[in-house]
């Protein structure tokens, strides 16, 4: 192969970079440059093509819950609350959970919109219905 | 050249041992004691193997192959610590099979221990958490099975009943099983009335947590003929796998098994009208209803209802899990070998009071991760060659 072909692989990697621009409050997502998909949790090549070139975008956040479990803990241990999987407007599928709303009443189908929550010991993507 | 691993070796030993309880044991203990037992009923010892194939849980030598060889004092050609969860060793034994076709071996060891009951009272898993999904303090592993359930009751409408059906099915032939570890009769209300751990997935929704161990002995269907037990012949296997991580499923109501089903039904030259006897990874009970539409026993979607019809409980048409499955009978944390014993002795005949009458043609299935990995193994007696 000759050195025009090689890849560019940029440093950090881009699990560190998605935690990067967590911890100042954003949600970015990988849009591949070849086939235009998106791609989540973050990784250094495409699931969609191959392709290694990747870049970051801010998805619109919106989303709809495509699966969702009530986690039944005790309530001495602070009661039960939900685990989702949103589909992102973008395609990709996450878990978070939904915010704002009795745990029973997240259903699937329903339309959430995402948020980073920063008051917890490490920042997450969590959602609210809309 | 097609389907050249059909029939080309078989199992000439299959054993348990450690089930339901054995403090004090070690996983390794359990595993050389399925081993020698497997062994000597195949009217061989340890210095026979010359091939080692198994795994161990989560928190032992991942290199446990190695292990195993040295601890018997061998010196194996071959070894496969090849883990895909739950259904490794229905991996193990099509690469146990194609390494006695080829003569890269002669008598194939696959084993199995796990001492996960006594040693920590809770399933012992082999994955590390994901942190794309553990952030959010998902049940490891039952959410994930509890959101593939959720989805598959929002599409077919299967509901909580349905799934208890499950349950209880498995209990009614684990009380005809004296090795089964929970044997006391269960009813649908018993199940729904049970605590909820993730939902829809209540505790009698759950496989046990259990020690105990198995192993395997295969040869080649020549040698086999020569050795004490009737011989079970590995007829067709398949792999797939479509995800690691339950948010990167392609779609949480439909598993792999779809693919692997098919292409090992294939190579043994079998259809489902063929198949007398069913052995699925029950890890939860939206396994065993996933898994029969995805091996294509019934419509997408009409498991529920086909197993709320007593189909697959004793006296039904599919008899299916009949040692009572990972909920009643035995799950030390990878219940894919137990799929693999219980078929060898239907198909033997061994299995007494709940034996399936004339058994020649058994499908075991294995799941592994969640619902991750899909292995599908079609065995069958010398009738079915
Ligand atoms: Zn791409």
């Amino acid at each position: 192969m000759s050195e025009a072909n090689e890849p560019v692989f940029t440093q950090p990697g881009p699990d560190k970079v998605y935690q990067e621009y967590l911890q100042k409050g954003q949600f970015c997502i990988q849009r591949c440059n070849a086939c235009q998909g998106h791609v989540y949790y973050p990784r250094a090549l495409c699931s969609h093509c191959g392709s290694y070139d990747m870049a970051w975008v801010e998805p619109s956040g919106r989303g709809v819950v495509y699966a969702v479990s009530v986690i039944n803990r005790r309530a001495e241990k602070g009661g039960p609350y939900n685990v989702v999987l949103v589909d992102l407007e973008e395609g990709p599928r996450m878990m978070s959970r939904v915010e704002g709303v009795d745990h029973n009443a997240v259903k699937i189908g329903m339309s959430v919109k995402a948020r980073v929550d920063t008051t917890g010991e490490k920042p997450m993507v969590v959602f609210d219905q809309v | 050249m097609a389907n050249t691993i059909r029939g080309a070796a078989a199992f000439v030993g299959a054993a348990l041992a450690g089930l339901g309880e054995a403090p004090g044991m070690s996983s390794e203990d359990i595993a050389l004691q399925a081993s020698y037992k497997a062994l000597a009923e195949a009217g061989l010892t340890t210095q026979d193997v010359d091939a080692v194939f198994g795994a161990l849980p989560g928190d032992c030598s991942p290199l446990s192959g190695l292990l195993l060889a040295e601890m018997m004092g061998i010196k194996p050609k071959f070894t496969d610590n090849n883990r895909t969860g739950g259904s490794t060793f229905l991996s193990h034994t099509l690469m146990a099979a194609m390494a006695i076709k080829e003569g890269l071996c002669d008598t194939a060891l696959i084993f199995y221990g796990s001492n996960q009951r006594s040693a920590s009272g809770k399933l012992v898993s082999s994955v590390k958490p994901f942190t794309y999904e553990a952030d959010y303090k998902p049940l490891f592993p039952a959410t994930s099975y509890a959101l593939a359930a959720s989805r598959h009751m929002h599409e077919y409408g299967t509901t909580r009943e349905q799934l208890a059906h499950v349950a209880v099915a498995a209990r009614k032939w684990a009380e005809m099983n004296p090795d089964a570890f929970m044997r006391d009769p269960l009813t649908i209300e018993d199940v729904l009335a049970s605590r909820m751990v993730s939902s829809p997935l209540s505790v009698r929704d759950c496989c046990l947590v259990t020690d105990g161990g198995a192993a395997l002995v295969m040869v080649s269907a020549e040698r086999a003929k020569d050795l004490p037990k009737k011989p079970v012949y590995l007829l067709g296997g398949a792999a797939a796998t479509w995800h690691m991580n339950i948010l990167a499923m392609p779609d949480l109501a439909e598993s792999a098994a779809a693919d692997s089903g098919p292409r090992a039904m294939e190579m043994a030259g079998v259809a489902h009208k063929d198949i007398d006897v069913v052995q699925l990874y029950d890890a939860f009970t939206i396994n065993t209803i996933m898994f029969l539409e995805d091996l294509g026993f019934v419509k997408k979607g009409e498991g529920g209802a086909f197993v709320e019809s007593g189909a697959i409980a004793p006296g039904g048409s599919l008899p299916v899990n009949t040692n009572g499955g990972g909920l009643s009978c035995v799950h030390p944390g990878m219940y894919g070998m137990f799929t693999l014993v219980e078929a060898i002795r239907q198909l033997r005949g061994e299995c007494g009071e709940r034996q399936v009458e004339g058994a020649e043609i058994a499908l075991c299935h294995g799941n592994g991760g969640v619902l991750s990995s899909q292995i599908t193994n079609i065995l069958g007696t010398e009738a079915a060659l």
